[in-house]
């Protein structure tokens, strides 16, 4: 179901287009598909990490994101990560704050 | 069935109450390659004026019964689209090819293109083509300064279509204007003979993988404050800016950052646009967005010019450009040194959580 709308049904999000002509993806092999999971659990937790959250890969198919006393959530995709970042942190998570954004700064300067 | 397009485009024709809709509408229609659009119409109010100045009413036309087209965006819209695609299916109507929805006035665009993101069954039947706002040149200037709605009208726009200009003599200044709104958009006098159906409706860059999305390129380097008749700052507070950056884009590190800012920001980002060079692609990627809306990326065949740089324009309501810059660049491109390595995770014993306990 899609948290924003609640319709049912599943909501393909525009990372995570169906491969069709013309269209971006990198949806189109199995390999690739795989691939590119660990790489967006990796760049999600470069930014969750500064808001001690995680999250992981869930059989390919769904992602689990956690905070450090264990709670954890499953979400279907990048549209409901945000949502439900926020709501295990408890308070909204804004890419234009500036310690966030001098944070990740750092972490390209290393 | 004939061999219809998997997908129908969809032409979303909006602007401010009496701006000249129908009257566009209805010069389109008597243009023969309409022959095969089906046209879907809100009436506003009981009274169905706009029905009875539209001449093409047959059975591909769909009345919405009641209310504006978006409160009623996933009920009546998406109910009468269905009713459309049945009986298409069935043969009750002819093969359309094409949609066109009219929206009243008073409407905000984004629920029509969400309706079709959003239902199940239309989202793998149709695609949004291009929005086309009329923009009234007698009163365009003050539903402008008065109205949201008439500037996030002129903000989604793919093609504005300045009407009533043989009542004004000189239309600089509000063109001037709707150019600071969006300034990556097609700007049409309504007596321009080169205004044709195809130049109107046709997918631009955001559905065509073959060339740049915008023909008029980007030329917005500057953030340019949208001023108000007198020339004083609006007071929405409306900003359009691009961002060009150098070094390439990491696409997946791009993806998390544009759900975090539209997650947070959604209602105040009306218009995300950009070619972006990502990394490890040799094709540009052009990707699209209104509001929560982000339409799926398209793989460009090649790039428009020697250009490799990306260019990000947006057109936001109250946020700050430098910041979106400052973050864009944080979050999203590949690091300097392009050694390829992982970037480091902030350490572990430092989080930004508000404490908790001692």
């Amino acid at each position: 179901m899609c948290s924003l709308c609640g319709i049912l049904g599943g909501n393909e999000h525009w990372a995570d287009a169906v491969a069709r002509p013309g269209i971006y993806t990198r949806n189109t092999e199995r390999l690739d598909r795989r691939r590119e999971r660990v790489n967006r659990v990796n760049a999600a937790n470069r930014v969750l990490s500064c808001f001690a959250l995680s999250l992981s890969d869930w059989q390919g198919s769904s992602y689990v994101i956690a905070n450090r006393t264990g709670k954890s959530e499953m979400i279907e995709d990048l549209g409901h990560l945000w949502p439900a970042a926020e709501k295990m942190t408890g308070r909204p998570l804004d890419p234009l704050d500036l310690a966030l954004i001098a944070r990740m700064e750092a972490m390209c300067d290393d | 069935m004939t061999d219809l397009p998997p997908f129908t485009s969809v032409n979303l024709l909006t602007g401010f109450l009496g701006s000249g809709k129908t009257t566009l509408l209805k010069r389109l229609l008597a243009d023969p390659s309409l022959a095969d659009a089906a046209v879907l119409i809100n009436e506003f109010g009981e009274t169905g004026l706009d029905h009875h100045l539209v001449e093409r009413i047959d059975e591909n036309m769909v009345l919405l019964q009641s209310g504006c087209v978006c409160c009623t965006v996933r009920g009546e819209l998406a109910d009468a689209i269905r009713d459309l695609l049945s009986k298409r299916d069935r043969g009750i109507v002819p093969p359309f090819r094409r949609l066109v929805i009219e929206s009243t006035g008073l409407a905000d665009p984004f629920p029509v293109l969400s309706t079709l993101k959003a239902d199940p069954v239309l989202r793998h039947h149709f695609k949004a083509g291009s929005v086309i706002t009329t923009v009234d040149a007698v009163n365009g200037m003050r539903s402008l300064d008065t109205y949201l709605e008439s500037n996030r009208q002129a903000a989604v726009a793919d093609r504005i279509v300045v009407t009533k200009t043989d009542l004004v003599p000189d239309t600089e200044r509000l063109i001037e204007r709707l150019r600071r709104i969006n300034p990556d958009c097609a700007i049409i006098d309504v007596r321009d003979p080169a205004l044709s159906v195809d130049a109107l409706l046709a997918d631009d860059g955001c559905s065509r993988g073959n060339q740049s999305q915008s023909a008029s390129g980007f030329y917005c380097e500057e953030s340019l404050d949208v001023t108000d008749a007198e020339g004083n700052p609006h007071s929405a507070r409306f900003r359009s800016f691009s961002i060009s950056v150098d070094r390439p884009v990491d696409w997946t590190a791009f993806g998390i950052w544009l759900t975090m800012l539209i997650n947070r920001h959604g209602e105040q980002v009306l218009r995300v646009k950009g070619i972006l060079n990502i990394a490890g692609e040799e094709r540009p990627v052009a990707i699209h967005g209104v509001q929560h809306l982000v339409h799926p990326p398209v793989h460009m065949e090649a790039w428009p010019s020697e250009d490799r740089r990306s260019h990000v324009v947006f057109i936001v309501d109250g946020l700050d450009p430098g910041l979106i810059k400052r973050s864009f660049e944080a979050f999203t491109l590949v690091k300097r040194a392009a050694d390829g390595g992982p970037r480091r995770e902030a350490r572990d014993e430092e989080p930004m959580m508000v404490g908790i306990g001692g």
